[in-house]
């Protein structure tokens, strides 16, 4: 079964405050897709390295959203990366694409 | 505390900044997606406290501690666990945040911040060119023939051997890089690489790893390039 999203950390940092919680989703959207596009580039020239980087800064969002599975994965993964090895790549591509799912499935940002 | 927070991330800085809102010792008064933003805010104004990542493009967090003058405290924001060591060999660093940061962690590392000291700025450096003349004698051939310090422009080592370059004459001396730069005023010169010494005054541009002074791209080395940065008059 697909993990889903826990937002406990969005709400006790929010302290019930719905406000921002909508707020961080909106900033979570915004910039999505645009540090995905800079992953996708990175790993499509091989430039693991700076893909390893993307990985990093994703999972900070992976996190936020309480993926706890995808947020190991990411962490072995981005350490895949820094080694020049990029086997997981198939796999962290499904954690994208649940987050992105994820974000899309919000009423409250549409 | 004045605090600023420096992190490319735009979700981080939201939090950060939600987080700051909630603590009732911190005020917040600019954030920065990129180092050298704050660097130039830092040449005009104050902070008591930086909440600083350190994966950033171009420029680390740790390449800002290095290139600002005298640190305020900071407490690092970030994702990654393995800097922690290298963290705490900075005395202004007083915390290490690991994404996603919670409240309770926050307020306890800004409580250690409130009972640390204040950053005091202790560095009130008398001018090297007020100390000294403005010459250099260097002995070439049996003659100790007098160069107009803030003339020269580069220096570069070359085995046994330095190249003073002025802009009306250049110089081959028997001498070191180590020698000659502890002769010439810190204010001006500045090692930017292992072979190569500047005159800062005189730096038309900077691309990535070199420098042009005068007619000659000069390499920097990637552990030089805060300090280089440091002294640059950022607009």
């Amino acid at each position: 079964m697909e993990e889903q999203a826990n937002f406990s950390y969005i709400q006790q940092l929010s302290g019930g405050d719905k406000d921002f919680e909508i707020e961080l989703l909106k900033v979570i959207k915004r910039e999505l897709p645009g540090e995905i596009e800079v992953f996708r580039k990175n790993t499509q020239n091989r430039a693991y390295k700076n893909a390893s980087d993307s990985v990093h800064k994703l999972k900070h969002k992976i996190s936020i959203l309480g993926f706890e599975k995808a947020y190991h994965l990411a962490e072995l993964y981005e350490a895949e990366l820094r080694e020049g090895q990029n086997n997981k790549q198939p796999e962290f591509e499904e954690v994208l694409e649940k987050m992105l799912r994820f974000i899309k499935s919000q009423k409250s940002l549409q | 505390m004045k605090s600023l927070i420096i992190d490319d991330e735009a979700t981080a800085r939201l939090i950060i900044n939600q987080l700051i809102e909630k603590n009732p010792n911190l005020e917040l008064e600019a954030e920065f997606s990129n180092a050298m933003q704050a660097i130039k805010y830092l040449n005009q104004d104050s902070a008591d406290l930086i909440f600083l990542d350190i994966h950033m493009p171009d420029f680390t967090g740790f390449d800002f501690i290095q290139t600002i003058k005298n640190p305020p405290n900071i407490i690092l924001t970030t994702s990654d666990k393995s800097f922690a060591i290298e963290a705490f060999e900075y005395d202004c660093i007083l915390g290490y945040l690991v994404k996603p940061i919670t409240q309770e962690r926050f307020d306890k590392a800004v409580q250690k911040a409130l009972k640390a000291k204040p950053s005091i700025k202790t560095e009130d450096p008398v001018s090297d060119l007020n100390k000294s003349d403005n010459n250099l004698y260097v002995n070439i051939d049996r003659r100790l023939i007098k160069i107009d310090i803030p003339s020269i422009y580069l220096i570069e080592a070359k085995g046994d051997y330095i190249q003073i370059k002025t802009f009306e004459k250049n110089y081959t001396v028997h001498s070191t890089l180590k020698k000659i730069t502890d002769k010439l005023p810190d204010e001006l010169f500045l090692k930017i690489h292992r072979s190569f010494v500047i005159n800062t005054k005189h730096i038309i541009d900077i691309e990535d790893n070199s420098v042009l002074i005068e007619k000659d791209v000069v390499p920097v080395s990637r552990s030089n390039r805060p300090e280089l940065m440091k002294r640059l008059n950022l607009l």
